[in-house]
Protein backbone atom coordinates (compact mmCIF):
# COMPACT_ATOMS: atom_id res chain seq x y z
CA UNK A 1 0.00 0.00 0.00
CA UNK A 2 0.94 3.63 -0.69
CA UNK A 3 0.76 5.78 2.24
CA UNK A 4 -0.17 9.68 0.78
CA UNK A 5 -0.44 12.41 3.28
CA UNK A 6 -2.17 15.44 2.86
CA UNK A 7 -2.49 19.24 3.75
CA UNK A 8 -5.12 19.69 6.35
CA UNK A 9 -7.87 21.70 3.64
CA UNK A 10 -7.82 18.72 1.51
CA UNK A 11 -8.47 15.84 4.78
CA UNK A 12 -11.68 17.87 5.31
CA UNK A 13 -12.55 18.11 1.87
CA UNK A 14 -12.03 14.31 1.16
CA UNK A 15 -13.26 13.94 4.72
CA UNK A 16 -10.31 11.55 5.91
CA UNK A 17 -7.52 11.54 8.14
CA UNK A 18 -4.05 13.01 7.95
CA UNK A 19 -2.87 9.68 5.94
CA UNK A 20 -4.20 7.77 3.43
CA UNK A 21 -3.50 4.79 1.95
CA UNK A 22 -3.70 3.35 -1.58
CA UNK A 23 -3.06 0.63 -4.00
CA UNK A 24 -1.00 2.20 -6.89
CA UNK A 25 0.68 0.25 -10.57
CA UNK A 26 3.82 -0.45 -10.77
CA UNK A 27 6.33 1.62 -10.86
CA UNK A 28 4.95 3.94 -8.74
CA UNK A 29 5.29 7.54 -9.46
CA UNK A 30 3.68 11.03 -8.70
CA UNK A 31 1.14 10.43 -11.59
CA UNK A 32 0.19 6.85 -10.76
CA UNK A 33 -0.11 8.14 -6.87
CA UNK A 34 -2.58 11.10 -7.76
CA UNK A 35 -4.58 8.94 -10.62
CA UNK A 36 -5.55 6.18 -7.60
CA UNK A 37 -5.74 8.95 -4.61
CA UNK A 38 -8.65 10.52 -7.49
CA UNK A 39 -9.99 7.63 -8.42
CA UNK A 40 -10.68 6.81 -4.42
CA UNK A 41 -11.31 10.54 -3.96
CA UNK A 42 -13.10 12.41 -6.84
CA UNK A 43 -13.53 15.18 -5.02
CA UNK A 44 -10.19 15.65 -5.12
CA UNK A 45 -9.86 16.49 -8.92
CA UNK A 46 -8.93 19.87 -9.74
CA UNK A 47 -7.03 20.50 -6.17
CA UNK A 48 -4.01 19.37 -6.57
CA UNK A 49 -3.16 19.55 -10.10
CA UNK A 50 -5.03 21.21 -13.12
CA UNK A 51 -8.09 19.22 -14.42
CA UNK A 52 -6.78 19.78 -18.29
CA UNK A 53 -2.65 20.03 -17.98
CA UNK A 54 -2.96 17.45 -15.00
CA UNK A 55 -0.10 20.30 -14.06
CA UNK A 56 0.37 20.34 -10.58
CA UNK A 57 -1.08 23.36 -8.57
CA UNK A 58 1.58 26.21 -7.82
CA UNK A 59 1.13 26.22 -4.34
CA UNK A 60 1.67 22.32 -3.85
CA UNK A 61 4.53 20.77 -3.53
CA UNK A 62 5.05 16.86 -3.34
CA UNK A 63 8.15 15.36 -1.22
CA UNK A 64 9.05 11.73 -0.31
CA UNK A 65 11.60 10.66 1.75
CA UNK A 66 12.99 14.34 2.68
CA UNK A 67 13.55 15.17 -1.29
CA UNK A 68 11.72 17.48 -2.89
CA UNK A 69 9.93 15.88 -6.02
CA UNK A 70 8.09 19.07 -7.21
CA UNK A 71 10.23 19.52 -10.19
CA UNK A 72 10.70 15.82 -10.95
CA UNK A 73 8.46 14.17 -13.71
CA UNK A 74 5.38 12.63 -12.89
CA UNK A 75 6.39 9.71 -14.15
CA UNK A 76 10.07 9.33 -12.82
CA UNK A 77 9.91 5.93 -10.28
CA UNK A 78 9.42 7.46 -6.49
CA UNK A 79 11.87 6.00 -4.32
CA UNK A 80 11.81 2.12 -2.99
CA UNK A 81 10.51 3.27 0.34
CA UNK A 82 7.48 5.21 -0.43
CA UNK A 83 6.46 2.37 -3.04
CA UNK A 84 6.87 -0.04 -0.61
CA UNK A 85 5.05 1.75 1.81
CA UNK A 86 7.76 2.49 4.38
CA UNK A 87 7.52 6.21 3.87
CA UNK A 88 4.60 8.62 2.58
CA UNK A 89 4.09 10.76 -0.51
CA UNK A 90 4.12 14.32 1.63
CA UNK A 91 1.18 16.57 -0.65
CA UNK A 92 2.38 20.34 1.29
CA UNK A 93 0.58 23.56 0.61
CA UNK A 94 3.10 26.57 0.39
CA UNK A 95 3.31 28.52 2.90
CA UNK A 96 1.81 31.26 1.57
CA UNK A 97 -0.69 34.15 2.04
CA UNK A 98 -2.36 34.58 5.39
CA UNK B 1 -43.99 33.48 10.95
CA UNK B 2 -41.50 33.72 7.98
CA UNK B 3 -38.03 33.47 8.59
CA UNK B 4 -35.36 35.45 6.86
CA UNK B 5 -32.14 33.38 6.16
CA UNK B 6 -28.87 35.51 5.40
CA UNK B 7 -26.19 33.40 3.62
CA UNK B 8 -22.77 35.09 3.75
CA UNK B 9 -19.95 34.33 1.89
CA UNK B 10 -16.64 35.67 3.76
CA UNK B 11 -12.43 35.41 3.19
CA UNK B 12 -12.44 32.20 5.60
CA UNK B 13 -15.37 30.54 5.02
CA UNK B 14 -19.41 30.87 5.13
CA UNK B 15 -21.71 31.87 7.44
CA UNK B 16 -25.77 31.25 7.47
CA UNK B 17 -27.82 33.91 9.79
CA UNK B 18 -31.03 33.06 10.25
CA UNK B 19 -33.65 35.12 12.45
CA UNK B 20 -37.75 35.33 12.43
CA UNK B 21 -39.65 37.75 10.65
CA UNK B 22 -39.06 39.93 13.17
CA UNK B 23 -35.35 40.26 12.32
CA UNK B 24 -34.05 40.90 16.01
CA UNK B 25 -32.60 37.58 17.33
CA UNK B 26 -30.16 36.20 15.07
CA UNK B 27 -28.66 32.88 14.93
CA UNK B 28 -25.48 31.84 13.57
CA UNK B 29 -24.29 28.92 11.52
CA UNK B 30 -20.66 28.83 10.68
CA UNK B 31 -18.28 28.82 9.46
CA UNK B 32 -18.81 26.47 6.85
CA UNK B 33 -15.55 25.49 4.58
CA UNK B 34 -13.38 27.18 7.34
CA UNK B 35 -9.92 28.60 6.12
CA UNK B 36 -11.45 28.59 2.62
CA UNK B 37 -12.46 31.74 0.47
CA UNK B 38 -16.18 31.38 -0.21
CA UNK B 39 -17.19 34.02 -2.95
CA UNK B 40 -20.73 33.50 -2.98
CA UNK B 41 -23.40 31.70 -2.53
CA UNK B 42 -27.06 31.63 -3.33
CA UNK B 43 -30.47 29.64 -2.50
CA UNK B 44 -33.12 28.46 -5.13
CA UNK B 45 -35.91 30.74 -5.78
CA UNK B 46 -38.02 27.49 -6.72
CA UNK B 47 -36.47 25.43 -3.51
CA UNK B 48 -34.98 27.56 -0.85
CA UNK B 49 -33.05 24.49 0.68
CA UNK B 50 -31.22 24.22 -2.37
CA UNK B 51 -28.34 26.37 -1.86
CA UNK B 52 -25.38 26.53 -3.92
CA UNK B 53 -21.51 27.72 -2.95
CA UNK B 54 -18.20 28.76 -4.67
CA UNK B 55 -15.22 27.80 -2.24
CA UNK B 56 -11.96 28.39 -3.84
CA UNK B 57 -8.11 28.47 -2.29
CA UNK B 58 -4.97 30.08 -4.11
CA UNK B 59 -3.98 26.35 -3.31
CA UNK B 60 -6.57 24.11 -3.98
CA UNK B 61 -8.24 25.71 -6.67
CA UNK B 62 -11.96 25.74 -7.33
CA UNK B 63 -14.39 23.75 -5.03
CA UNK B 64 -18.50 23.99 -5.62
CA UNK B 65 -20.43 22.66 -2.77
CA UNK B 66 -24.50 21.94 -2.88
CA UNK B 67 -26.95 21.92 0.38
CA UNK B 68 -30.37 20.14 0.06
CA UNK B 69 -31.49 21.28 3.46
CA UNK B 70 -31.30 24.56 3.91
CA UNK B 71 -27.14 24.70 4.82
CA UNK B 72 -27.20 21.90 7.32
CA UNK B 73 -25.15 19.69 5.69
CA UNK B 74 -23.08 20.20 2.05
CA UNK B 75 -21.79 17.57 -0.32
CA UNK B 76 -19.24 19.06 -3.25
CA UNK B 77 -20.36 18.86 -6.50
CA UNK B 78 -18.32 19.19 -10.10
CA UNK B 79 -15.56 21.75 -10.11
CA UNK B 80 -14.49 21.40 -13.67
CA UNK B 81 -14.82 24.37 -15.16
CA UNK B 82 -13.06 23.99 -18.88
CA UNK B 83 -13.30 26.86 -21.65
CA UNK B 84 -14.97 25.71 -24.78
CA UNK B 85 -12.69 25.08 -27.39
CA UNK B 86 -9.43 26.67 -27.65
CA UNK B 87 -10.01 29.93 -25.43
CA UNK B 88 -7.65 32.49 -26.97
CA UNK B 89 -6.43 35.92 -25.56
CA UNK B 90 -7.80 38.64 -23.87
CA UNK B 91 -6.08 41.74 -23.08
CA UNK B 92 -3.80 42.11 -19.89
CA UNK B 93 -3.38 45.00 -18.18
CA UNK B 94 -0.62 46.22 -20.12
CA UNK B 95 -2.35 45.96 -23.21
CA UNK B 96 -0.81 42.71 -24.73
CA UNK B 97 -2.57 39.93 -25.32
CA UNK B 98 -2.96 37.27 -22.47
CA UNK B 99 -4.34 33.22 -22.80
CA UNK B 100 -7.89 33.11 -20.96
CA UNK B 101 -7.51 31.10 -17.32
CA UNK B 102 -10.10 29.78 -14.78
CA UNK B 103 -9.32 30.97 -11.77
CA UNK B 104 -12.13 30.87 -9.54
CA UNK B 105 -16.28 31.51 -9.64
CA UNK B 106 -17.73 35.16 -8.20
CA UNK B 107 -20.77 34.65 -8.74
CA UNK B 108 -23.47 31.47 -8.82
CA UNK B 109 -26.75 32.70 -10.25
CA UNK B 110 -30.01 29.61 -9.53
CA UNK B 111 -32.57 29.53 -12.37
CA UNK B 112 -35.88 30.79 -11.55
CA UNK B 113 -37.55 27.82 -12.85
CA UNK B 114 -35.39 24.86 -12.02
CA UNK B 115 -33.39 24.08 -8.83
CA UNK B 116 -31.09 21.93 -11.18
CA UNK B 117 -30.26 24.59 -13.21
CA UNK B 118 -27.56 27.22 -12.14
CA UNK B 119 -25.01 29.82 -13.81
CA UNK B 120 -21.73 30.54 -12.85
CA UNK B 121 -19.88 33.79 -13.32
CA UNK B 122 -16.24 33.34 -13.29
CA UNK B 123 -12.72 34.84 -13.50
CA UNK B 124 -11.33 34.99 -16.21
CA UNK B 125 -14.48 36.11 -17.09
CA UNK B 126 -17.03 33.71 -18.47
CA UNK B 127 -20.71 32.01 -18.05
CA UNK B 128 -21.21 28.48 -17.14
CA UNK B 129 -24.45 26.51 -16.41
CA UNK B 130 -24.86 23.72 -14.89
CA UNK B 131 -28.45 21.60 -15.70
CA UNK B 132 -27.33 18.88 -13.04
CA UNK B 133 -26.95 20.09 -9.87
CA UNK B 134 -23.93 21.33 -10.00
CA UNK B 135 -22.00 18.11 -11.43
CA UNK B 136 -21.05 19.06 -14.46
CA UNK B 137 -20.50 22.78 -15.68
CA UNK B 138 -20.99 24.10 -19.80
CA UNK B 139 -20.03 27.06 -21.15
CA UNK B 140 -22.18 29.28 -22.69
CA UNK B 141 -19.32 31.05 -25.16
CA UNK B 142 -21.59 32.93 -26.83
CA UNK B 143 -20.47 35.42 -24.46
CA UNK B 144 -16.57 34.90 -24.15
CA UNK B 145 -16.60 34.49 -28.18
CA UNK B 146 -18.18 37.83 -28.61
CA UNK B 147 -16.39 40.00 -31.28
CA UNK B 148 -15.00 42.24 -28.36
CA UNK B 149 -13.85 39.19 -26.42
CA UNK B 150 -9.68 39.58 -27.16
CA UNK B 151 -10.11 43.99 -25.92
CA UNK B 152 -11.29 42.61 -22.74
CA UNK B 153 -9.13 43.56 -19.82
CA UNK B 154 -9.47 42.85 -16.32
CA UNK B 155 -10.24 45.42 -13.20
CA UNK B 156 -7.78 45.52 -10.47
CA UNK B 157 -10.00 42.84 -8.95
CA UNK B 158 -9.91 40.44 -11.58
CA UNK B 159 -11.10 40.12 -15.39
CA UNK B 160 -14.29 38.45 -13.65
CA UNK B 161 -18.14 38.30 -14.59
CA UNK B 162 -19.75 38.63 -11.22
CA UNK B 163 -23.06 39.93 -12.06
CA UNK B 164 -25.92 37.60 -13.34
CA UNK B 165 -29.53 38.78 -13.66
CA UNK B 166 -32.24 36.11 -14.91
CA UNK B 167 -35.71 37.48 -16.35
CA UNK B 168 -38.06 36.16 -14.03
CA UNK B 169 -40.93 37.31 -17.12
CA UNK B 170 -38.38 35.82 -20.16
CA UNK B 171 -36.16 32.69 -19.68
CA UNK B 172 -34.76 33.75 -22.94
CA UNK B 173 -33.26 36.93 -21.22
CA UNK B 174 -30.17 37.49 -19.19
CA UNK B 175 -27.90 40.18 -18.14
CA UNK B 176 -24.42 40.03 -16.77
CA UNK B 177 -21.59 42.21 -16.31
CA UNK B 178 -17.83 41.79 -15.97
CA UNK B 179 -15.04 43.68 -15.04
CA UNK B 180 -13.70 45.80 -16.76
CA UNK B 181 -15.46 44.84 -19.83
CA UNK B 182 -18.81 46.32 -19.51
CA UNK B 183 -22.75 44.89 -19.37
CA UNK B 184 -24.08 42.27 -22.07
CA UNK B 185 -27.48 41.06 -22.47
CA UNK B 186 -28.56 38.19 -24.56
CA UNK B 187 -32.14 37.03 -25.72
CA UNK B 188 -31.58 34.19 -26.82
CA UNK B 189 -31.12 31.67 -23.37
CA UNK B 190 -27.49 32.69 -23.37
CA UNK B 191 -26.39 31.65 -26.79
CA UNK B 192 -25.00 34.93 -28.29
CA UNK B 193 -24.97 38.22 -26.73
CA UNK B 194 -24.69 41.80 -26.98
CA UNK B 195 -22.96 44.58 -25.40
CA UNK B 196 -25.03 47.04 -23.61
CA UNK B 197 -22.86 49.96 -22.41
CA UNK B 198 -24.30 53.35 -24.61
CA UNK B 199 -24.42 55.91 -22.32
CA UNK B 200 -21.57 54.62 -19.95
CA UNK B 201 -18.83 57.22 -19.47
CA UNK B 202 -15.42 55.72 -18.22
CA UNK B 203 -12.72 58.68 -18.75
CA UNK B 204 -9.94 56.33 -17.67
CA UNK B 205 -10.46 54.32 -21.08
CA UNK B 206 -8.75 56.23 -24.28
CA UNK B 207 -12.25 56.21 -25.49
CA UNK B 208 -14.27 56.97 -22.63
CA UNK B 209 -18.01 56.28 -24.11
CA UNK B 210 -16.12 52.72 -26.11
CA UNK B 211 -18.52 49.83 -26.35
CA UNK B 212 -16.78 47.86 -24.16
CA UNK B 213 -13.91 48.61 -21.47
CA UNK B 214 -16.07 49.65 -18.50
CA UNK B 215 -15.68 48.73 -15.25
CA UNK B 216 -18.64 47.69 -14.32
CA UNK B 217 -19.29 47.39 -10.42
CA UNK B 218 -22.39 45.76 -10.22
CA UNK B 219 -25.76 45.62 -11.75
CA UNK B 220 -29.47 45.28 -9.75
CA UNK B 221 -32.93 44.77 -11.38
CA UNK B 222 -36.91 44.48 -9.19
CA UNK B 223 -37.99 41.40 -10.46
CA UNK B 224 -41.46 43.20 -11.04
CA UNK B 225 -39.64 45.38 -13.82
CA UNK B 226 -36.94 43.55 -15.37
CA UNK B 227 -36.13 46.17 -18.23
CA UNK B 228 -35.57 48.61 -15.64
CA UNK B 229 -31.62 48.24 -14.59
CA UNK B 230 -29.50 50.42 -11.99
CA UNK B 231 -25.26 49.96 -12.10
CA UNK B 232 -23.22 51.21 -9.84
CA UNK B 233 -20.02 51.39 -12.67
CA UNK B 234 -16.14 52.28 -10.73
CA UNK B 235 -17.79 55.82 -10.89
CA UNK B 236 -20.93 56.77 -11.16
CA UNK B 237 -24.43 55.36 -10.60
CA UNK B 238 -26.58 54.53 -13.70
CA UNK B 239 -30.23 53.62 -14.64
CA UNK B 240 -31.38 52.29 -17.87
CA UNK B 241 -35.05 52.05 -18.42
CA UNK B 242 -34.95 50.37 -22.21
CA UNK B 243 -32.91 46.43 -20.67
CA UNK B 244 -29.44 48.29 -21.34
CA UNK B 245 -30.36 50.03 -24.23
CA UNK B 246 -28.92 53.00 -23.12
CA UNK B 247 -28.04 54.38 -19.54
CA UNK B 248 -28.31 57.92 -18.18
CA UNK B 249 -26.14 58.70 -14.47
CA UNK B 250 -28.62 59.22 -11.84
CA UNK B 251 -25.25 59.77 -9.40
CA UNK B 252 -27.24 63.05 -8.22
CA UNK B 253 -26.47 64.55 -4.98
CA UNK B 254 -24.66 61.36 -3.36
CA UNK B 255 -21.08 62.75 -1.58
CA UNK B 256 -19.31 60.01 -4.41
CA UNK B 257 -20.66 58.06 -6.98
CA UNK B 258 -17.70 55.32 -6.39
CA UNK B 259 -18.88 52.30 -4.89
CA UNK B 260 -19.59 48.92 -5.06
CA UNK B 261 -22.91 47.81 -3.87
CA UNK B 262 -26.03 48.71 -5.49
CA UNK B 263 -29.74 47.08 -5.13
CA UNK B 264 -33.50 47.43 -4.98
CA UNK B 265 -36.46 47.41 -2.29
CA UNK B 266 -38.61 44.22 -2.87
CA UNK B 267 -41.72 46.28 -3.26
CA UNK B 268 -40.20 49.59 -4.03
CA UNK B 269 -39.01 49.19 -7.64
CA UNK B 270 -37.72 53.02 -7.27
CA UNK B 271 -36.01 52.46 -4.05
CA UNK B 272 -32.68 52.49 -4.22
CA UNK B 273 -29.18 51.47 -2.29
CA UNK B 274 -26.09 52.37 -2.73
CA UNK B 275 -23.05 52.54 -0.49
CA UNK B 276 -20.58 55.40 -1.80
CA UNK B 277 -16.78 55.05 -1.12
CA UNK B 278 -14.58 57.62 -1.58
CA UNK B 279 -12.38 56.51 -4.30
CA UNK B 280 -10.63 53.90 -6.35
CA UNK B 281 -7.58 54.82 -4.50
CA UNK B 282 -8.80 54.73 -1.12
CA UNK B 283 -11.85 51.76 -0.87
CA UNK B 284 -13.55 53.18 2.00
CA UNK B 285 -16.30 55.75 2.87
CA UNK B 286 -16.25 59.23 2.76
CA UNK B 287 -15.01 60.84 5.98
CA UNK B 288 -14.88 57.26 7.77
CA UNK B 289 -18.69 57.69 8.23
CA UNK B 290 -20.28 54.52 6.51
CA UNK B 291 -23.16 55.45 5.34
CA UNK B 292 -26.20 53.79 2.92
CA UNK B 293 -27.60 56.34 0.81
CA UNK B 294 -31.63 55.85 -0.35
CA UNK B 295 -33.53 57.18 -3.51
CA UNK B 296 -36.63 56.78 -3.52
CA UNK B 297 -36.69 58.18 -6.86
CA UNK B 298 -35.05 55.89 -9.22
CA UNK B 299 -32.12 57.96 -8.73
CA UNK B 300 -30.54 61.72 -8.53
CA UNK B 301 -32.18 62.05 -5.01
CA UNK B 302 -30.67 60.64 -2.84
CA UNK B 303 -30.80 60.51 1.52
CA UNK B 304 -27.54 59.52 3.39
CA UNK B 305 -28.90 56.63 6.01
CA UNK B 306 -27.14 56.53 9.43
CA UNK B 307 -28.67 55.28 12.62
CA UNK B 308 -27.13 52.51 14.16
CA UNK B 309 -24.21 53.19 11.43
CA UNK B 310 -20.08 53.99 12.32
CA UNK B 311 -20.56 57.53 11.89
CA UNK B 312 -16.69 58.06 12.60
CA UNK B 313 -13.29 56.04 12.37
CA UNK B 314 -14.96 53.71 9.58
CA UNK B 315 -12.70 52.34 7.22
CA UNK B 316 -14.16 49.13 5.84
CA UNK B 317 -15.24 48.65 2.48
CA UNK B 318 -18.64 46.72 1.00
CA UNK B 319 -17.73 45.19 -1.87
CA UNK B 320 -20.13 44.81 -5.22
CA UNK B 321 -21.92 40.89 -4.10
CA UNK B 322 -22.36 42.22 -0.23
CA UNK B 323 -25.57 43.74 -0.46
CA UNK B 324 -29.16 41.85 -0.11
CA UNK B 325 -33.24 42.94 0.62
CA UNK B 326 -35.48 39.81 2.14
CA UNK B 327 -39.09 40.25 0.89
CA UNK B 328 -41.00 40.87 4.03
CA UNK B 329 -43.70 42.80 4.06
CA UNK B 330 -41.60 45.56 5.47
CA UNK B 331 -38.72 45.59 3.34
CA UNK B 332 -35.43 44.25 5.13
CA UNK B 333 -31.85 45.54 3.90
CA UNK B 334 -28.86 44.08 4.49
CA UNK B 335 -24.79 43.98 4.01
CA UNK B 336 -21.45 42.70 4.76
CA UNK B 337 -18.26 44.94 5.13
CA UNK B 338 -14.85 44.08 4.63
CA UNK B 339 -14.27 44.25 8.86
CA UNK B 340 -16.22 41.43 9.32
CA UNK B 341 -19.96 43.06 9.92
CA UNK B 342 -23.26 42.53 8.43
CA UNK B 343 -25.64 44.73 8.78
CA UNK B 344 -29.39 44.73 8.81
CA UNK B 345 -32.20 47.35 8.73
CA UNK B 346 -35.83 45.82 9.21
CA UNK B 347 -37.00 48.92 7.96
CA UNK B 348 -35.98 49.32 4.85
CA UNK B 349 -32.69 51.24 5.86
CA UNK B 350 -34.36 54.24 8.69
CA UNK B 351 -32.68 51.68 11.60
CA UNK B 352 -29.49 49.42 11.52
CA UNK B 353 -27.63 47.00 14.11
CA UNK B 354 -24.86 44.37 12.75
CA UNK B 355 -26.03 41.29 13.18
CA UNK B 356 -22.31 40.08 13.67
CA UNK B 357 -20.07 42.05 13.80
CA UNK B 358 -16.41 39.73 13.80
CA UNK B 359 -16.83 37.78 10.57
CA UNK B 360 -13.92 37.52 8.61
CA UNK B 361 -14.11 40.44 5.90
CA UNK B 362 -17.83 39.70 4.07
CA UNK B 363 -17.08 39.25 0.50
CA UNK B 364 -20.94 38.21 -0.25
CA UNK B 365 -24.70 38.76 1.19
CA UNK B 366 -27.54 36.92 -0.14
CA UNK B 367 -31.20 36.66 1.78
CA UNK B 368 -33.60 34.52 1.45
CA UNK B 369 -37.14 34.76 2.84
CA UNK B 370 -38.37 31.61 3.89
CA UNK B 371 -42.07 30.83 4.74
Amino acid sequence: MIRVILPYHLRTLAQVGSEVALEAPQPVTVRTVLDALETRYPVLRGTIRDHQTLERRAFLRFFACEEDWSHESMDAPLPEAVAAGREPLLIIGAIAGG
Amino acid sequence: MSTVRVLAGTRKGAFILTSDGKRKDWRVSGPHFAGWEIYHLKGSPVDPNRLYASQCSGWFGQVIQRSDDGGATWAPVGNKFTYDGVPGTHQWYDGTPHPWEFKRVWHLEPSVGDPDTVYAGVEDAALFRSTDGGANWEELSGLRRHDTGPHWQPGAGGMCLHTILLDPANAQRMYIAISAAGAFRSDDGGASWKPINKGLVSNFMPDPTAEVGHCVHHVAMHPARPDVLFMQKHWDVMRSDDAGESWQEVSGNLPTDFGFVIDVHAHEPETLYVVPIKSDSEHYPPEGKLRVYRSRTGGHEWEPLTKGLPQSDCYVNVLRDAMAVDRLEECGVYFGTTGGQVYASADAGDHWKPIVRDLPAVLSVEVQTLP
